[in-house]
């Protein structure tokens, strides 16, 4: 790095691990870890002791035992939406699939596995939106992928919710393909039907001897249709697809060894990241990350400073901070996280119109410059009353939301604490397509507050009654307004929001630098470019 | 006096003696020349010297001993003289006398002296006539038994009946009891005829615990000869010394003097100029008796220079040179201090009867200290070849007293990393820590009666562990130091905690799996897992890594440091002044490998001498299929398993590398499935 180069200040920390309200919320948020650590024991238990001991009894390897083997040692691996279906009727936490971010043979990939323990790893509709994330994932960021197939295919009986979305897999696969990232199919059992098509749109198709079977309709459908006697291997065996119809491109000998031979592929991709930051040491922050426990507010009503969470989260705790004197409650600046450079954008407050202005303007410098944003997430909403919207507060809002929109470098969203309302949209919520979004256990996610939106209704089922001149039935208005607001919190719950992907994951905060290294190392496979060209602003 | 000037020296040696007297040279300012085997090319005591010549192939049949190749390299480089070091052509009157024709320097005795010193017979005859003791014996042309028997007796029992013709101990027999002597004669003379074709038999005095005892002896042309004190070799394996030492603990200044006397006594008979080494054996009595006299310098010459601040090298060129000698038996006398102990570093196996071992040195790194001295012909990255002698090293420590010169060895033993081939170092610490070699009561079956049973002894399970954890460290931070995608990532992060890394290891016959979580700040917790027994936790603080060397503290905050050398998925450790090999197990096993599980491998480089077997055969485990040579010892190469012979691999007299698969096995069930395919 060039030494000349003047570095960032180092941020000072002001927190007190023996402040009632630090204690508090560690104490709140450990409690909440613990239910995050519960949830996704849950999930890797896949189908339960009893499909496990069955599936480990017949050879086989589990399929998160199928994932570390093709990790390289000591790569990490990023799992997305790892509580995917948690507690969601008719589906299993990790809806099936166990799917995420590693490094094999140095290269950077998409890895998904079939839950084969769980209805013989059947797609569930919720796994076919999780397919579709991390489809996504690596179109967005151009990464190789890796599908490790064992999958009874649809989950029959629910087949109206997946037949139609779920034909999309396969037209994500060949536009892949199409965009030079190549995708890999290791099949360790039967790929039937609609699943006979992911060995047959990938690129590279290894299957397991005596146990990949893989073919349109199995010898019972065949026998029915065409009254045709055969068995699981002539039609579909992977020694016929190696051999004779050349569906598979290479035969494994076992599962280690079908696992190997996909490391073997993409070691010779000789994979190159589109991107590359400048080069630049690597320090870890002043501040021990595990104080972010005691800062994050476990009541999303107790505002806390976000510089403290930028002080655990960047390099060196160096922080160099864009208009400092303007726009307090939205922190602007840049920083290094994992020697990649970001722009941070976040929350000290709701929005305001000066604060939204300033973050419109920041993120045009960040694209002018490619450097990607992190969106550190806490917001109740925009300001709201008579001076802001005669300030034309609905015009910064709309300034900060086009920028959004049509910003071109790669952003990342951290949920936490609250997100409300358009400050959700303003700050890069899940509709506005930020590369990775993930949240902390004590986050709130809704249009607003369950209280709040409880008292809106109240208030307009007044006003109609008014109107139609009407009593009002006090006893039921309240019954009514805290059964809202019971179901409005519920809803509200990080754990109810990651189980409908309506983000990447929930995740300890104090891996929250290592989360969003891994992201940013991610999204440079793709070039990192940013835009000068928006929509229409008004000023 | 003529003084025949010595500007540039010949070596006609290799390895650790080769660049020994290059420096010796290099400090008197005079220019060297080394001669070297195709093997040699690379070697360091080529580069130390000034000039070198190539002088053929690796046997030394063909490089080493060729006396008109190194005479004509030594004329064309234009030296005035050679030093034959010891070994290869060293002892050979006729060699001194080409160098001599040649109208070059032989720095050693005359030709003579050599040639009277290279026969025992003649060797014993001339200390009997100069009054040194000899050992009591008969080697008469009658070799009717009953005078044999008679000749015993007389001598006194125990006796040693032996072939005339033999060596190796082959035909060799101790009888203590007068009941055995008929036995052992009829016996010995069977065997002397059978392996020999001849048996005439010898009888000797038979010592009982033994002392080698040497004297250093040195001499000019101008008539003096002064003897430089004793060394004791009592230790020693396969009849070769491991462990020398000067002075010995056994002599006192009488017997001193005695055995230094009767040794100027006999070089004064052979007119000895230049450096020697008359070799006695001592009896528990203090009694001595004259061996053999070793005309030229001797390997563990340096404790005697350790003792005497003297450069016996120097010295030999002085007098070669025609100086007179600079000091007389009065001035050794007064300059010997100290205590001084040689170890030798041989590249050899312990735990198989010292087998030599070949390969690269993957690391050679040993301590520095103004007492120590290393006189090493290897350094990191040389290779040990099949062709000449295993000894790598030897490593010198001089103290105020023995004790001091002992700990010192040990000190400087167990902070030497010597890795990628198996050495005799662990077994030399252990040696050093025994009581009995503390006490200094030696002889030379010392290694058989206390060491016998710590050959081959596994490590322990403590050691072994933490060689796991360092090797697994170590290997951790190479793998981040060469990582591309987020280096300063903690090794192994993952957001849904399951699973910590794991690597799995073999040590002999033991399984080892060590699973690691890299916490940060140099913080691990690491599970072990032996063999089937339950997983331990430790958390690891403090790990640093620094190339090979890693440093770590335990739970009990037991800071303490190990050096790894990883050589593909072996990883070789030295931990707690001790050495441990620890084969990782692949992640992805080679299938290649898997077949091989049914190849007899050679198990070093060598030449296969005979094929016991041919394809059909069936073979049971451990039959011998084939015969190897290697490094001057036979191997018989045993069937993996039982089975078939499938294949044959190599021709008889086929030189073969280091893992070459000589002949194929399958088993039974196995053909007969390819058959019916």
């Amino acid at each position: 790095m060039d030494a000349s180069r003047q570095r960032y200040p180092v941020l000072r920390s002001k927190v007190d691990p023996d402040d009632a309200q630090y204690r508090e919320n560690r104490e709140q948020n450990l409690a909440s870890l613990e239910k995050l650590e519960a949830a996704l024991a849950k999930a890797r238990e896949g189908g339960g002791e009893k499909y496990v001991d069955r599936h480990l009894d017949a050879g086989k390897l589990l399929p998160r035992q199928r994932v570390e083997m093709l990790l390289d040692r000591d790569s990490h691996f990023l799992e997305v939406a790892p509580l995917a279906g948690y507690q969601v009727r008719g589906h299993a936490a990790g809806a099936s699939l166990v799917g995420g971010v590693g490094v094999v043979s140095g290269v950077e990939c998409v890895i998904s596995a079939s839950e084969a323990t769980v209805k013989g790893g059947a797609i569930s509709e919720l796994g076919v939106s999780k397919t579709h994330r991390l489809a996504e994932i690596a179109e967005k960021n151009e990464l190789p992928s890796i599908s490790l197939i064992e999958s009874a295919g649809a989950d029959l009986p629910n087949q109206s919710k997946i037949f139609v979305p779920g034909g999309r897999g396969f037209h994500d696969l060949t536009r892949r393909s199409e965009a030079r990232t190549p995708t890999v199919c290791l099949v360790f059992g039967s790929s039937t039907a609609g699943g006979a098509y992911v060995p047959g749109m990938s690129d590279y198709v290894v299957m397991v001897k005596e146990q990949a079977q893989v073919y349109l309709g199995g010898p019972p459908l065949v026998k029915m249709a065409i009254g045709e006697e055969t068995t699981h291997e002539e039609l579909g065996g992977a020694e016929m697809h190696s051999r004779v119809s050349g569906v598979s491109d290479y035969l494994a000998e076992d599962e280690v060894d079908a696992i190997r031979l996909g490391r073997e592929i993409m070691a010779h991709l000789d994979w190159q990241k589109a991107s590359a930051p400048t080069p630049r040491p690597v320090d870890p922050p002043l501040y021990d990350p595990d104080e972010l426990l005691g800062i994050a507010s476990a009541d999303i009503k107790v505002p806390f400073d976000a510089r403290e969470v930028i002080a655990r989260l960047v390099d060196g705790s160096r922080f160099s901070e864009f208009k400092p004197l303007y726009g307090s409650s939205l922190v602007c600046g840049w920083a290094h996280v994992h020697g990649f450079p970001v722009g941070i954008l976040a929350n000290n407050g709701i929005l305001f119109t000066d604060s939204s202005n300033k973050g419109a303007q920041f993120i045009q410098l960040c694209n002018q410059s490619d450097i990607p944003l992190l969106f550190l997430q806490n917001i109740t909403g925009f300001m709201v009353g008579t001076k802001v919207e005669q300030e034309g507060i609905i015009k910064a809002g709309a300034k900060l939301i086009n920028a959004v929109s049509n910003s071109t470098v790669p952003a990342i969203t951290i949920m936490m604490g609250a997100s409300y309302g358009a400050g959700n949209y303003g700050m890069c919520g899940r509709a506005y397509d930020p590369r990775f979004l993930f949240t902390w256990p004590n986050h709130r996610i809704a249009v607003m507050g369950g209280k709040q939106l409880a008292g809106v209704l109240d208030i307009i089922k007044r006003q109609a009654a008014a109107k139609k001149g009407l009593e009002v039935d006090e006893q039921q208005l309240d019954v009514a307004k805290q059964m809202i607001e019971g179901q409005i919190e519920n809803e509200s719950d990080a754990f109810y929001a990651t189980a409908r992907l309506w983000d990447d994951g929930v995740i300890d905060p104090r891996d929250t630098r290592d989360v969003v290294g891994i992201c940013l190392s991610t999204t440079y496979n793709a070039p990192v470019r940013g835009t000068t060209s928006w929509g229409v602003f008004r000023h | 006096m003529t003084i025949r000037p010595i500007r540039k020296l010949l070596i006609a040696n290799r390895g650790e003696i080769a660049a020994r007297i290059a420096r010796t040279c290099r400090r008197l300012g005079v220019e060297t020349v080394a001669v070297f085997s195709d093997a040699d090319a690379d070697a360091p005591f080529v580069r130390l010297a000034d000039e070198a010549v190539r002088i053929g192939p690796a046997p030394s049949a063909e490089s080493y001993l060729k006396m008109d190749r190194i005479v004509a390299a030594a004329k064309r480089c234009g030296a005035d003289a050679i030093h034959p070091g010891f070994g290869f052509l060293a002892e050979n009157a006729g060699f001194a006398r080409a160098v001599k024709e040649a109208g070059l320097v032989f720095v050693g005795p005359s030709p003579e002296a050599i040639e009277s010193m290279g026969s025992k017979q003649r060797a014993k005859q001339i200390a009997k006539d100069a009054d040194v003791p000899t050992i009591p014996g008969y080697d008469g042309e009658d070799q009717d038994p009953e005078v044999l028997r008679e000749k015993a007796l007389e001598i006194g029992l125990p006796v040693l009946v032996k072939a005339s013709a033999g060596g190796g101990g082959k035909g060799m027999r101790v009888v203590r009891d007068d009941g055995e002597l008929d036995a052992a004669i009829e016996s010995a003379k069977r065997e002397a005829k059978s392996s020999f074709g001849d048996d005439t038999l010898l009888v000797e005095k038979y010592v009982e615990r033994p002392r080698h005892v040497e004297i250093q002896i040195l001499g000019d042309e101008h008539g003096n000869l002064v003897h430089l004190w004793e060394r004791e070799c009592s230790i020693q394996r396969r009849h070769q010394k491991i462990v020398e030492e000067a002075p010995s603990p056994a002599l006192d200044r009488e017997l001193r003097q005695a055995m230094g006397k009767a040794a100027v006594k006999l070089g004064r008979a052979i007119g000895y100029a230049n450096a020697g080494t008359v070799e006695m054996i001592l009896d528990p009595d203090g009694r001595f008796y004259f061996l053999e006299v070793n005309t030229r310098l001797q390997v563990e010459h340096p404790v005697t220079e350790a003792i005497t601040d003297v450069d016996l090298v120097e010295l030999q060129l002085r007098v070669a040179r025609g100086e007179e000698l600079p000091l007389d038996q009065e001035m050794v006398d007064t300059i010997v201090s100290g205590w001084a102990m040689e170890v030798r570093i041989y590249a050899e196996d312990p735990g198989q009867d010292f087998l030599p071992q070949s390969g690269p040195v993957l690391d050679w790194h040993l301590p520095e200290a103004d007492w120590l001295r290393v006189d090493a012909g290897v350094e990191t990255g040389s290779e040990v070849s099949i062709h000449y002698d295993p000894m790598l090293a030897k490593v010198i420590t001089w103290g105020a007293t023995r004790i001091d010169a002992i700990e010192r060895m040990r000190w400087a033993l167990r902070r030497s990393s010597i890795q990628g081939l198996r050495t005799n170092r662990d077994f030399l610490i252990t040696l050093l820590e025994h009581e009995a070699f503390v006490a200094g009561d030696l002889h030379t079956h010392f290694i058989d009666e206390h060491l016998a049973d710590v050959l081959g002894q596994a490590p322990d399970p403590g050691l072994v562990r933490d060689a796991a954890w360092a090797a697994t460290l170590v290997a951790q931070a190479g793998r981040q130091a060469s990582r591309r995608v987020l280096p300063a990532m903690r090794s192994g992060f993952r957001n849904n905690r399951y699973v910590d890394q794991e690597v799995r290891y073999a040590v002999g016959e033991r399984a080892l799996a060590v699973r690691y979580a890299d916490l940060g700040g140099g913080a691990f917790r690491v599970t072990t897992v032996e063999g089937d027994g339950d997983p331990m936790v430790t958390h690891l603080r403090g790990v640093r890594v620094d190339g090979p060397e890693v440093v770590f503290e335990d739970d009990g905050g037991h800071r303490r440091g190990a050096r790894v050398i990883a050589a593909g998925l072996r990883h070789h450790v030295r931990v707690d002044g001790r050495t441990v090999v620890l084969e990782e197990q692949p992640r992805f096993p080679d299938r290649s490998a898997e077949s091989a599980a049914d190849g007899a491998f050679a198990p070093m480089p060598g030449s296969v001498v005979k094929l016991v077997v041919s394809e059909g055969d069936r073979v049971t485990t451990g039959q011998t299929l084939a015969v190897m040579e290697a490094m001057k010892m036979e191997h018989s190469i045993g069937a993996p398993h039982d089975g078939v012979v499938t294949e044959i691999q190599v021709k008889e007299g086929q030189q073969v590398s280091e893992g070459a698969v000589l002949v194929v096995v399958k088993h039974e069930d196995d053909v007969e499935a390819a058959e019916d395919a």
